[in-house]
């Protein structure tokens, strides 16, 4: 059974039609097209499938995609002003919180999340806030100084 | 099996009405979802969302007690002040449920309703006198949280039964309650064991104390032997450890990955004890 639903990822309303079980991570990246986003674990241990929901975190690859319809979807392609990178994604680059880039897109959403909750945390409040997204390569200490770098000079 | 039916529910009419010809809740997923994904368990064939609900959000505090609609967040109850400052033990379990994100998603009902032995907000809730108010098409019943458990995953409720709200009453004056757990991470963890602890003091002496156990028996339980260490004693060292041994001889835990049965029965008293220790500061503070 397919179900026709729109579901609207980063202002953009988009038709979609959908197995009732689809998650959301497979709606946006294999029916929409939106790839930014990844699959690690696919069951809720890994962040690199989140998105935000409604401005909130959601690990997008364990939550039905018919459950996003009527909210708004953000992903990492959602970030940027055109060309401009938002100012989280600067930093990751110039603190060298990249390495293979995977978990970056998950990283990044649960960094904006934290800071739009709590815009100047401190570094165990970094920690705590990103213990949700695995960063494969290790690369923990470059990301946590690109959030504070942020962090600071808001 | 895939999922053959699936509708948004707009109100708990809808709800009960899907759930009466057969079908699951779905709140935030961070269960049940989860769980199909890694392969425990299908997704039902017939869901029904409830998260659109409005009668089952909000989180409400009056000087008559607490109230969580269903669906109110584990972020929403632990960032709440109130909650904070007067149902302490609820809020420390609530801010340490998963990531952000699960804490985002998943809600209270979820959580109950999906009665894990080692979940976090049942021991706060049986010790802060919670109950829970549960509706299907053919009536409504308000149970105590403590009646809802019947073993691992298993509650009393029946298929066509909606958790609609959970409510605390105001805890006396001079009353401190706190939840511990043992973890080997700050976050993204499952109780080893956990302890809740309420206690009430009045001139130097408890008058009141409920003690519960996570993950130290087949459901979330309280322990009257420790309760009744407590009670009437000056909540010194000795009457701390004697709650703490309490509850460490009335548990039953389980040998797996993550404790043995024995190491987890001797941290039974150590969790126990800090839990009953926190809650006696705040008792008094
Ligand atoms: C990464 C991760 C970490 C987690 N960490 C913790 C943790 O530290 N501590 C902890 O306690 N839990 C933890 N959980 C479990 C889970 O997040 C919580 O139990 C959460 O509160 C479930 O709520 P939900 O709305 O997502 O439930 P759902 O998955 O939507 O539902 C769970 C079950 O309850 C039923 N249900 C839901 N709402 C109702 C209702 N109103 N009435 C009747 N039945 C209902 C559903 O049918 C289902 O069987 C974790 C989960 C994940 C994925
Ligand atoms: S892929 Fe979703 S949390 Fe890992
Ligand atoms: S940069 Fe490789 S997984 Fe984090």
């Amino acid at each position: 059974m397919k179900v026709a639903t729109t579901l609207t990822v980063n202002e953009i309303a988009y038709p979609v039609e959908l197995d009732p079980g689809t998650n959301l991570l497979a709606a946006v990246r294999d029916v929409i097209g939106l790839t930014g986003s990844k699959e690690g674990c696919d069951d809720s241990e890994c962040g690199a499938c989140m998105m935000l929901l409604d401005g909130k975190p959601v690990n997008s690859c364990s939550y039905l995609a018919l459950q996003a319809e009527g909210s708004e979807i953000t992903t990492v392609e959602g970030l940027a002003t055109g060309e401009k990178l938002a100012p989280l994604q600067a930093a990751f680059l110039s603190e060298g919180g990249v390495q293979c880039g995977f978990c970056t897109p998950g990283m990044l959403i649960s960094a904006t999340a934290l800071l739009d909750q709590n815009p100047s945390p401190s570094e165990d409040e970094v920690r705590i806030a990103l213990s949700g997204n695995l960063c494969r390569c290790t690369g923990y200490d470059g990301i946590i100084k690109a959030v504070l770098s942020v962090a600071n000079a808001v | 099996m895939s999922v053959s039916s699936y509708v948004t529910a707009g109100s708990v009419d809808d709800v009960l009405a899907a759930l009466a010809g057969g079908a699951r809740p779905v709140a935030g997923g961070t269960d049940l979802v989860v769980g199909a994904r890694s392969g425990k368990s299908s997704l039902p064939e017939s869901l029904v969302a409830i998260h659109r609900v409005a009668e089952l959000r909000g989180v409400r505090v009056s000087a008559d007690g607490l109230r969580l609609g269903a669906l109110a967040s584990h972020e929403a109850i632990c960032e709440n002040e109130e909650i904070q400052a007067r149902y302490s033990a609820l809020a420390d379990a609530c801010t340490i449920v998963g990531s952000h994100a699960t804490r985002a998603q998943g809600t209270i009902g979820g959580n109950l309703m999906n009665a894990s032995p080692a979940m976090e907000t049942g021991g706060p809730l049986i010790c802060l006198g919670a109950t829970v108010t549960l509706r299907s098409a053919a009536g409504e019943r308000t149970i105590g949280l403590a009646d809802l458990f019947t073993g691992p995953g298993k509650t009393v409720a029946e298929p066509g039964e909606l958790l609609i709200s959970v409510d605390v009453p105001a805890p006396a004056a001079g009353t401190g309650s706190a939840y511990l757990r043992l973890e080997y991470r700050r976050q993204m963890e499952i109780a080893v064991v956990g302890a809740s602890a309420l206690v009430t003091v009045d001139g130097g002496k408890v008058t009141d104390a409920r003690i519960a156990m996570t993950a130290l028996a087949p459901t979330i339980r309280h322990v009257p032997e420790a309760e009744a260490a407590l009670i009437g004693s000056d909540g010194g060292p000795a009457a701390i450890e004697a709650a703490g041994e309490a509850v460490a001889a009335a548990s039953s835990p389980i040998s797996d990955v993550r404790g043995s049965a024995g190491y987890r029965r001797a941290m039974a008293a150590v969790i126990a004890g800090r839990a009953i220790e926190q809650a006696l500061a705040r008792a008094r503070a």
